[in-house]
């Protein structure tokens, strides 16, 4: 086994290890993001050299070092990275335990990693549970009333989806005697149909699945712990829930659904059904409890459910087309890139504006576009992204996704979706009249440090360069995606 | 009666459903977080009777099942802390009365 291969996580590691010691020793806390960063850096340089190569397979085929993994650690260190240039001034408020929030956002990222390189049900669960438990933590790190509520709903509920996942892992087990994905997919590929339909039990097992790991990424009906932590948690990490943790749901539910169930292809279709009837009720129920929302971060709460269900239409593609094409899949890869720098630019957003306003209500974003023009203009930009209006990045995202769903026979589960990003203009929009054309509350200005200027600029720069030439990270994405062809 | 591998899977499903049960039902948080490690036994009777009836060269399901208690124990340390902190600020670890966040 080649250790070279596992630099990007020991490098983040040993980081996490090193922010928490640093803790003690320096007087000046601002090192400590600076040295988080710095390790990100490092870990994103070493899995950038990486990227395109093929590699073994290490810790006794544990983890695969492949482009799909090696995409979504780029796209989990760079979210990584965002969030905590835009935590500095936040955290900065605390008076202890800073080194602790950045060395628990960087294990939970490496919780992240593992879980888009795993492919054995044992290491997916650890990997899983890597990253909640680091957020659960960061969840509820403000010790307010609202923050330790959160964090109490997302533990319990969170506790009760990794065993309601761990039942499903138990079941596939029992029922081929494999946890490694690949030999899963060879057992059940040597036995015949009637065989697999006369044991519910795996079946079972694969519906929990689903069941544990729609907890992950927010889908309807395991949705109901979002909004609220999305409200109490502090604002940075809410960001860095909405994005990372979903997108690495996301990364595992693409590699085990298409490594170990992918190959009999009435198996394949049945899940895609599956994917597609949540697709329809994670939009439509995402979409109608947003509308009446008074605070933004819940509004973004709802919003990121409905987002979920878009995504889900990609991985109903993918069971669809059973592996004779990757458009679902490199189409759902786009949308969490795209998606990455949307939600976060919006939040960043939020961060400045709730650092000056110390409110959240929607209501108190009126007249913002005058208090604060640009901070209003990339809100604006965000959300239009977030609707799938051009010339942002979300409307590439939802095309290339929609075609792929055509293409592959589901035309009526596009139309659901393209009603309902009709119906999530209004919220959206709603957002931008209240910061465009309110009266304004009082003149002055808000003001925003440079990091978080910095992370919201990026953002914005993403936003607007995949909306404009989305032809290179789609080709990044196909490119990750092409593990997913027999 | 020879006991077989149904009877542990049937355990385990009972098992399984009686703490989904007590985490719905119950009030307490600490009594829903003992329910929750009910749960998680209940899979872990199931990984190691599959273990043992299914591939019984391998230790595979006991692996599964080792750190399935080890991440439990982690998981629960962390749900004691932020039950501590809720206590500190309500006096009170009913769940139903922590109610600051809804629609």
């Amino acid at each position: 086994m080649n250790l070279a291969l596992f630099i990007p996580e020991i490098a983040l590691l040993a980081t996490a290890a090193i922010v928490i010691l640093l803790d003690l020793f320096i007087e000046q806390k601002r090192w400590l993001a600076q040295v988080s960063i710095s390790g990100l850096v490092i870990s994103g340089g070493v899995a950038i050299a990486m990227w395109g190569g093929s590699y073994p397979a290490i810790f006794n085929n544990m983890l695969a070092v492949d482009n799909f993994a090696l995409f979504f650690k780029m796209l989990f260190l760079g979210v990584a990275f965002l969030v905590i240039l835009s935590s500095t001034d936040y955290v900065s408020k605390f008076s202890r335990f800073q080194g602790e929030y950045y060395a628990l956002v960087l294990l939970a990222t490496l919780g992240m990693m593992l879980m888009a390189a795993t492919t054995n049900l044992i290491a997916i669960y650890i990997a899983l549970e890597l990253t909640s438990i680091s957020l659960y933590a960061l969840v509820g790190f403000l010790k307010d009333s609202k923050s330790t509520e959160a964090s109490l709903k997302y533990l319990l509920l969170g506790a009760i989806a990794s065993a309601v996942l761990l039942y499903g892992m138990a079941l596939v087990f029992g029922f081929t005697g494999k946890t490694q994905l690949s030999e899963i997919a060879q057992v059940l590929q040597a036995l015949p149909q009637t065989t697999l339909l006369a044991s519910p039990g795996l079946l079972l097992g694969v519906v929990l699945l689903v069941a544990g790991f729609g907890f992950k990424i927010a889908a309807v009906p395991f949705q109901m712990w979002v909004p609220d932590v999305y409200e109490g948690a502090p604002t940075p990490i809410t960001a860095y829930l909405s994005v990372a943790s979903k997108a690495a749901g996301f990364a595992i539910i693409l590699r085990v659904f298409f490594s170990a169930f992918g190959i009999p292809v009435w198996l394949s279709q049945n899940w895609g059904l599956i994917f597609a009837s949540l697709a329809v009720i994670s939009m439509t129920i995402g979409n109608i409890t947003a509308i009446p929302q008074t605070n933004i971060k819940r509004m973004l709460g709802y919003s990121s459910i409905a987002q979920a269900g878009y995504l889900m239409v990609g991985l109903a593609a993918m069971g669809m087309a059973s592996g004779i094409s990757i458009l679902g899949q490199s189409g759902v890869l786009f949308f969490l890139t795209s998606y990455a720098f949307t939600n976060l630019g919006a939040f960043i957003a939020v961060i400045a504006i709730s650092n000056k306003l110390d409110s959240d209500l929607i209501a108190d974003y009126s007249g913002m576009g005058k208090r604060a023009p640009l901070l209003a203009l990339a809100l604006t930009l965000c959300l239009v992204s977030l609707i799938g209006m051009p010339p942002a990045a979300g409307f590439m995202a939802k095309f290339y996704i929609f075609n792929a769903a055509v293409q592959h026979g589901l035309l009526w589960l596009v139309i659901i979706a393209v009603i309902n990003s009709v119906i999530s203009a209004y919220y959206y929009l709603r957002v931008v009249k209240v910061m465009w054309l309110g009266e304004t509350a009082s003149a002055e200005k808000v003001p925003s440090s440079g990091a978080l200027r910095l992370a919201l600029l990026l953002c914005c720069l993403g936003v607007l360069l995949l909306g404009i030439i989305p032809g290179y990270a789609m080709g990044l994405a196909q490119f990750a995606a092409n593990i997913f062809v027999y | 009666m020879v006991i077989g591998l149904q009877h542990y899977l049937i355990l385990s499903a009972v098992l399984f459903s009686i703490g989904l049960y007590g985490v719905l039902a119950k009030r307490n948080a600490v009594i829903i977080l003992m329910c929750v490690e009910l749960m998680l036994n209940a899979v872990n009777i199931t990984l190691v009777a599959f273990s043992r009836y299914v591939v019984p060269a391998m230790l595979t399901g006991q692996v599964f099942a080792i750190f399935v208690i080890v991440v439990a124990a982690a998981e629960v340390a962390v749900g004691l802390a932020i039950i501590f902190a809720i206590y500190r600020g309500l006096e009170d670890i009913d769940v139903s009365k922590i109610n600051l966040l809804k629609w």
